[in-house]
């Protein structure tokens, strides 16, 4: 039985029992057979259940717990070049039997304005497969109580701190169990874990009725509570600086605004990353499917293999296999085997991220495997893999070394805000700290910084990248996209960067105040 | 029979679960909800779907350690600030009831009091809708009024060398919400959008048109693609500005991308706690203090006409300043700004009861308004000497949250009027602002209409807004993109 390419993956995955359990079997046959029966060239059919939990504890005292269970079914068919979408919540064979009648019945309805025929690009099928994520211990079963008493530890940790005048802490957990069927005999099941603890402490100078604060820089990872209690993030370190920080951030000077050369700290330049490179090399939105919700690209698909992107240091790859990423798959929402393909290489633009629909529409072949639904009741549209910044090839520089070789520079900590134009050029972002480089060597945090660029200039002052003692795959829970809206996990590896004279801007002096 | 047939009535759930959870008081929400999408772009169709949803929550709230008033667990009988413990457990479907309420049972055992406790609400003297009616569901034909004219409109479109993308979703909710003190709610809720973009074949021109609709009866969509067409001729001569303060016209929907950002700066606690731009010194809040020399109101109402929502509040889980034990109280209508003054932040009950202030449960909808103000947007535009004019704002975050700095993207249409007329299409801008600000720059201010906010209507579309002119608009840099 062949299985996808991947880490994580398990030849021999134990699919959980109590999904094993759900009628999989039996709606999946009803809904596949009723739509070959309606004479659809295409059907697949998805039975998810998806655990998610939350708590948040403010200053102390539990605020929120939310502990639910998602479960439904969703088929798409293609009849006649025209695709239809229906899903449910019961999971029954007559209902999965009509969920056929219904998508087909979208798919008629809107065949009249339909230009470009589906037509899903090739795929080898695989038989029936099994995947699962790498994790220990499923965190939805540890009681929502323990996780409220860790995060009163840490809350608590914290308002010890002088400088500390309130603190939140969260934590996110989900599960993710999909069973997925098509017409031509792709069956995969597989399984998703992830988390995300964040703690933000909050110093207020009552006196002037301003704040500041200070959240944790631990990223989401797919894993399992394992995160909190071993070894794999320095919780200890982490919230034993946090008050600290949050004191000397209080007391720094204010950024003048002006070009800097800025060294940007992975904890930050992921979400740059995000923005600028993932989703302009998403080609549903290089084609224009995205231009009423997400935007366009302006990486336009004429420029495949010739747009300058970047410096010749820049290379980003997408990839579906990297161990513990939050977009990490066996398979995709279209039985696509999960890869890693380049994106940007030498600096250059050489691929885009990819569904079957667009793979197929425009003559690139095979998919890479990036479909995405974020329930059973949405339909997959193409997502993001994990778009990672490859390091320095053999030791490459600490970021020590790459601050020692900035006159007057930033190092920026740290995500905070992030916004970009809706052709993925124009960008702004602050972080969580920010340091000043004077001659190479930090001198102390800086307040109200934010760097703005124009894409391609940004990564075109990419002078240095970080070797691999300074990579960190962060990433995010929430990436959003399409309509209705979706979202999605995804992380981002990357190392410390160095990029020379950005454009750094003084928060507090945008108000005009 | 649609599949949603087969799932219990939900009223049957409700006072299962109720039934399930003697000895201790228990509220209980059943979300029964449908909808029916059609997605285009590039003059096709692209992604369409009809889905049928359930949700069900148990909230059971239980004696905490150490509770020594009234009987066990029964946070009904109890004053405020009792210590009681909740747990909230809720699943999808057709759900097993006893399960779901063992779980909420479990979470409840293990929880520490709950800082938002205070007695469960009681019934109302009249229930207003019948509480066991079936569900009011939506399917494919209710977007009959745009999935029929799409095609022509493409057709249309590729004639005139531009390209059409866009969104029209159709959902009804309904609630049904039951507590052990007697409580017994429903609510239809029914949410419609439609969005439109027209690109030129060449990407370098684009506008937007965006409506939120109940019904979709009073949706045209060839009107709303000549509208597009207009402001694409506009377009047809382009200018380029630099970054810099302008005067600016915002349209409704651009109003509403920015005090959708302010009504969610409303926190009480954030303020009190010294964490929101509505922090006044030691523990104060700014209400009372001048947002804007204009007389202006912002507003919610559940009775708001075309605008309805939900009039009791509803919520599956507590949060900073709405609780659970909230569940089902009514929602009155709430002036947040009133007379150009900050006049209301958000409370729950207890944080209420504990701030010595009233009870102000969120929106579901929101409307600006300036006394006296009629005039349509195209008389503030022949009003405009010179100065911008938006189409809507976009990718808006905060910066700054001592002063709700944001910062966004203009999008789809940025216009430069000069001599009461619209002479041209100029690049698209970054901007840094705060909406507070924003209000207090605002010179003038055009009638109140429905509005949809581009940014946030997915998940607040119920909205009427003034086009505003604001002076010095900061843009604070621009963008290439087209």
């Amino acid at each position: 039985m062949p299985a996808a390419p991947g880490a994580g993956r398990l030849s021999d995955v134990a699919v959980d029992p109590s999904f094993a359990a759900l009628p999989l079997e039996a709606v999946r046959s009803a809904a596949l057979e009723r739509a070959a029966a309606l004479g659809c060239s295409h059907g697949e059919i998805r039975v998810e259940r998806i655990r998610s939990q939350v708590v948040v504890v403010r200053d102390g005292r539990v605020e929120t717990t939310v502990d639910d269970t998602e479960i439904g079914m969703g088929l798409r068919v293609v009849r006649d070049g025209s695709s239809g979408f229906a899903a449910t919540v019961e999971l029954h064979r007559d209902a999965a039997a009509e969920l056929a009648d219904r998508a087909v019945a979208m798919a008629a309805a809107t065949a009249p304005a339909l230009a470009v025929p589906v037509e899903p690009a090739d795929e080898p099928v695989y038989g029936e497969v099994a995947w699962s994520s790498a994790y220990e211990t499923d965190p939805t079963t540890v009681p929502l109580a323990e996780k409220a008493a860790l995060l009163r530890q840490w809350s608590g940790r914290l308002l010890a701190h002088g400088a500390v005048d309130h603190v939140t802490a969260y934590v996110l957990a989900v599960v993710e169990d999909k069973h997925f069927a098509d017409l031509s005999g792709r069956v995969t099941t597989q399984r998703r874990v992830r988390m995300h603890p964040v703690v933000e402490a909050f110093a207020v100078d009552g006196a002037s009725g301003s704040f500041e604060s200070m959240r944790s820089l631990a990223p989401p990872v797919g894993r399992g509570w394992e995160y909190v209690t071993g070894s794999t993030w320095d919780w200890d370190s982490e919230l034993g600086q946090l008050g600290d920080l949050l004191a000397e951030k209080l007391a720094a000077r204010t950024v003048e605004a002006g070009p800097y050369d800025l060294v940007i700290d992975p904890s930050n330049l992921w979400l740059t990353i995000h923005e600028s490179v993932g989703h302009a090399t998403e080609l549903d939105r290089a084609l224009g499917y995205e231009a009423a919700y997400a935007g366009t690209s302006f990486a336009t698909f004429d420029k495949l293999g010739s747009l300058r992107y970047g410096s010749d240091v820049m290379h980003v790859t997408g990839d579906r296999t990297t161990p513990h990423g939050l977009s990490t798959v066996g398979y995709d929402d279209e039985g696509v085997a999960a890869q890693s393909f380049d994106i940007v290489k030498d600096g250059v633009l050489v691929g885009y991220q990819l569904d079957r629909r667009m793979a197929s529409e425009n003559g690139l072949g095979r998919s890479n495997g990036c479909a995405f639904a974020d329930s059973p009741l949405h339909a997959p549209i193409q997502r993001m893999a994990n778009v990672s910044l490859a390091p320095a090839p053999g030791t490459g520089p600490g970021t020590d070394e790459l601050i020692a070789g900035v006159d007057r520079g930033v190092y920026v900590v740290g995500d905070k805000s992030w916004s970009i134009d809706m052709q993925r050029y124009n960008f702004q972002f602050t972080g969580q700290r920010f340091y000043r480089i004077d001659h190479g060597r930090l001198a102390g945090q800086l307040r109200d910084v934010a760097y703005q660029a124009t894409t391609t200039d940004f990564w075109g002052s990419l002078e240095a990248v970080g070797g691999t003692s300074t990579y960190v795959l962060g990433g995010a829970f929430n990436c959003g996209k399409g309509q209705p809206p979706q979202v999605a996990p995804v992380s981002h590896g990357c190392p410390s960067a160095l990029f020379r004279s950005v454009n750094v801007l003084n928060a507090r002096s945008e108000t005009g105040r | 029979m649609t599949d949603g047939d087969r799932l219990p009535p939900a009223p049957d759930v409700i006072e299962r679960a109720l039934t399930l959870a003697r000895g201790h008081d228990c509220v209980v929400v059943v979300s029964d909800g449908s909808e029916a999408d059609v997605r285009f772009a590039n003059n096709t169709t692209t992604t369409n779907g009809v889905r049928r949803d359930r949700r069900v929550t148990v909230i059971s709230f239980v004696a905490a350690p150490g509770a020594g008033r009234g009987r066990p667990g029964a946070a009904s009988d109890m004053p405020a600030g009792p210590a009681v413990a909740v747990g909230v457990a809720s699943r999808a479907g057709a759900v097993d009831v006893a399960e779901l309420v063992r779980a909420s049972e479990a979470d409840a055992g293990g929880a520490a009091p709950a800082d938002d406790a205070m007695p469960l609400v009681a019934p109302p003297g009249s229930t207003g809708a019948p509480f066991g009616a079936p569900p009011a569901l939506t399917d494919l034909s209710t977007l009959d009024a745009v999935v029929r004219p799409l095609a022509a409109a493409f057709g249309r479109a590729r004639s005139a060398r531009h390209v059409l993308a866009g969104f029209a979703s159709h959902r009804m909710d309904t609630i049904y919400l039951g507590s052990s003190t007697g409580l017994r709610l429903r609510h239809e809720q029914p949410t419609g959008t439609l969005q439109l973009v027209a690109r030129s074949a060449d990407g370098l021109r684009s506008t937007w048109a965006g409506v939120g609709s109940s019904r979709f009866d009073d949706v045209d969509v060839d009107v709303l693609h000549e509208r597009l067409v207009r402001r694409l001729a506009w377009a047809e001569r382009r200018l380029e500005l630099p970054a810099g303060r302008y005067e600016t016209i915002l349209p409704p929907d651009a109003t509403a991308d920015l005090m959708v950002v302010l009504s969610q700066a409303l926190s009480g606690r954030d303020a009190e706690d010294g964490r929101s731009p509505f922090s006044g010194p030691d523990g104060t809040t700014k209400r009372g203090e001048v947002l804007s020399s204009l007389p202006f109101t912002l507003r919610s109402d559940p009775a708001e006409p075309g605008l309805e929502s939900i009039p009791f509040l509803v919520t599956t889980a507590s949060g900073t300043d709405v609780s659970v034990f909230d569940n089902g109280l009514p929602v009155a209508p709430t002036a947040w700004v009133r007379e150009g003054r900050l006049h209301a932040l958000e409370y729950h009950r207890a944080a209420a009861a504990r701030s010595g202030t009233v009870t102000t449960p969120p929106g579901d909808n929101l409307m600006l308004e300036l006394p006296g103000a009629t005039d349509p947007l195209d008389d503030l535009i022949a009003r405009t000497e010179r100065g911008l004019l938006l189409t809507c704002l976009w990718y808006i975050r905060e910066v700054d949250p001592v002063t709700l700095l944001v910062t966004g993207l203009t999008r789809d249409g940025v216009y430069l009027v000069e001599g009461g007329e619209v002479v041209g299409a100029v690049n698209n801008f970054r901007f840094n602002e705060s909406p507070i600000d924003v209000l207090a720059r605002t010179t003038e201010a055009g009638r109140t209409e429905r509005a949809l906010s581009r940014e946030w209507g997915e998940w607040k579309s119920r909205t009427a807004m003034p086009a505003l002119r604001v002076a010095d608009f900061n843009m604070s840099s621009v963008s290439p993109a087209t």
